[in-house]
């Protein structure tokens, strides 16, 4: 362990993690907007990341460019299926059934990459995937400049349109109650649909940097569902600011265990931060506290 | 009326009894083992969370605990491997009980929608565990000794093992149901904040219930492995093993007390069934999934309030219909 390695690993966490922020904002924002765990979201970005490989495989397409149609392949995906299945849950179990439901579409979605990409495991490759660039004299991937630019860009086009537009305070005004929303003429399953899709739409970017920093086949999808779930309560569930903050600092607080104690311990790391903030903070670092309904 | 029912429980119970003595081809009772073991676990965790309405999807960590309880205990107490390691298996629903309670006190302090989550967190801290401490023997697995009986009713004893696990099972989520603990428990379900004005100790019964569902699924994870003879990491700490039991129980009627043992005998047989018929993993996938879909959307109270409603249904309108016949005749 030495000075350079762990300010590597702070690097490496801060640009990989705001990858994980995007996914998990995308997530959060479904819970907050639909009350819906979305646990299908891993698969999502599996699929993004499966589409990307077909593309540039298959059609010789650059990563960056083949998110013109991943992403809104997956917006239209996402759309099927809060139409399809998630507007039938009613009632008082609705968060539950959600979580099996989603569930459900995952196992099914899995089962089908499988049957097409079978389950080797496979990695995106393009030229900025393999070189990299010296920087504070350590080397980083330009995939892992790129993914950052890409998440920094992608977010702040979310955050304008959330805080800036017309359909931003819709969805704002959905987060904070829905029945109001609805009572000031808000079309609140308008929103939710739009939100669903474009939830679960950032995973297609996000899918492509996974697929192009680590090898992935269908069954990854149970390590990065587990992942967001994490940042996402550890965040507050429905913070979108929330989500930013714990998706950055818990990769890097990852990628720093890994350096200093030894990559065994990183991914436990990873779980226990959760449930020692949770012990103290139990709503979460930035959620608000939980209210009765109803 | 309610002898009717006694005289039903009793049916099934020697159905069950007699199944192994009846059907001797292994591949069969095998399956019957598996779908015992399914069929007790999910009644043990319904105790708990159909009755609290608290979703934990962590339950395999007291699936694996008990199957590591098994494992290294036998190892490290020489059992030889005759079937003195049976007696293992409540050592193995213990040790889950006393994991239960830390897990418990972290998770239990959130609501609901936030303890599903926090359960799958501490699901993985347990999964990872197995998979990085040297103890576990990692991703490699442990091994038992080989218990050395005939071929031939190898599978009889794990039968009725298992048979008492669900007995065991099903009588304890019976008493609480009748409890002041059980009332207590629903009416955490109905309402928390309520319940708690009006003087239950929530987060104490929440607790009890919680440890005390894991008995019974330590217990069935113990004599997983013991059936199975090794256990790796990823096997007995499942994630399909946590959204299973949820789904069993869903299937057959959260909270209600015959719904998890249908939900597991329907589901756990049909999965098993899958599972040989498509040895390709992603059709098995696709079919489960899409099965599962379906039961979720089109019958999200479960199977067994889906058939009670439809029965009173029928009655009703054979009431109305002698009405409007009586109306008539007037």
């Amino acid at each position: 362990m030495n000075g350079t390695a762990v300010l590597h690993s702070i690097i490496d966490g801060v640009l990989t993690g705001s990858v994980y922020a995007l996914m998990a904002t995308g997530l959060t924002l479904i819970f907050g907007v639909m009350n819906i765990i979305n646990v299908a979201q891993g698969i999502f970005v599996i699929l993004g990341a499966y589409l990307s490989y077909a593309l540039s495989v298959h059609l010789g397409i650059d990563l960056f460019v083949g998110l013109a149609i991943t992403i809104p392949t997956l917006f239209v995906v996402g759309i099927v299926v809060e139409r399809a299945f998630l507007t039938r849950l009613k009632g008082p179990e609705r968060v539950v059934m959600s979580i099996l439901v989603t569930y459900a579409v995952s196992l099914v979605i899995e089962g089908v990459l499988n049957l097409v990409f079978s389950s080797n495991y496979v990695e995106l490759h393009a030229w900025y995937v393999n070189r990299s660039v010296k920087v504070f004299g350590t080397y980083l991937p330009y995939i892992y400049l790129l993914g950052f630019a890409m998440a920094v860009v992608m977010l702040t086009a979310l955050y304008v349109m959330l805080y800036r537009t017309r359909f931003g305070s819709s969805v704002r005004a959905s987060l904070a109650d829905q029945t109001s929303a609805a009572l000031v003429g808000i079309n609140v399953k308008r929103v939710s649909t739009i939100c669903f899709g474009l939830g679960v739409a950032v995973t297609a970017a996000g899918g492509m940097i996974y697929g192009a920093t680590n090898a992935f086949n269908a069954a990854s999808s149970y390590d990065l569902i587990s992942r967001l779930l994490v940042i996402i309560v550890l965040g507050g569930m429905g913070s979108l600011g929330g989500a930013l903050v714990a998706g950055i600092t818990m990769v890097t607080i990852e990628d720093l265990v890994g350096v200093v104690w030894g990559p065994v311990w990183s991914n436990l790391s990873f779980f226990l931060i959760l449930v020692v903030v949770l012990s103290l903070r139990p709503q979460g670092l930035f959620g608000k506290q939980s209210v009765r309904v109803a | 009326m309610p002898r009717l029912r006694n005289v039903w429980w009793l049916v099934a119970l020697g159905a069950l009894v007699l199944f192994p003595l009846i059907e001797t081809n292994p591949t069969y009772t095998t399956i019957g083992v598996f779908t015992l073991i399914y069929m007790g676990c999910a009644t043990s965790w319904n105790m708990f969370s159909g009755y609290s309405g608290y979703i934990n999807l962590g339950s395999a960590v007291f699936y694996g605990v008990g199957a590591y309880t098994m494992t290294l205990l036998s190892d490290h107490l020489n059992f030889a491997g005759n079937g003195d390691q049976f007696w293992l298996i409540p050592v193995g629903g213990l040790a889950a009980m006393i994991v239960a309670v830390p897990v418990g006190l972290v998770a239990l302090r959130v609501r609901r929608h936030t303890f599903v989550v926090i359960t799958i967190a501490i699901f993985f801290v347990f999964q990872l565990s197995a998979i990085n401490f040297s103890f576990t023997g990692g991703t490699a697995g442990l091994q038992l000794p080989l218990i050395p009986w005939l071929e031939t009713n190898f599978n009889k004893p794990f039968y009725y093992a298992a048979l008492a696990i669900v007995v065991f099972a099903t009588l304890l989520s019976m008493a609480v149901r009748r409890s002041r603990f059980g009332l207590q428990l629903l009416a955490i379900r109905d309402d928390e904040d309520r319940a708690a004005g009006l003087g239950v100790k929530v987060f104490a019964v929440k607790l009890t219930g919680f440890t005390m569902s894991a008995f019974a699924v330590g217990m069935g994870g113990a004599l997983y492995a013991l059936f199975l003879g090794q256990i790796y990491p990823q096997f007995v700490f499942n994630p399909i093993f946590d959204i299973s039991i949820a789904l069993m129980s869903i299937f057959g009627g959260l909270g209600t007390l015959t719904g998890p043992l249908l939900g597991a005998l329907v589901l756990e047989s049909m999965q098993q069934y899958l599972a040989i018929r498509f040895s390709n993993g992603a059709y098995y996938l696709i079919v489960f999934g899409s099965l599962f879909l379906l039961i979720v959307l089109f019958m999200p109270q479960g199977i067994v309030v889906y058939l009670g409603e439809w029965r009173s249904r029928s009655k009703a309108r054979r009431v109305e219909g002698a009405l409007v016949v009586a109306g008539e005749a007037s």
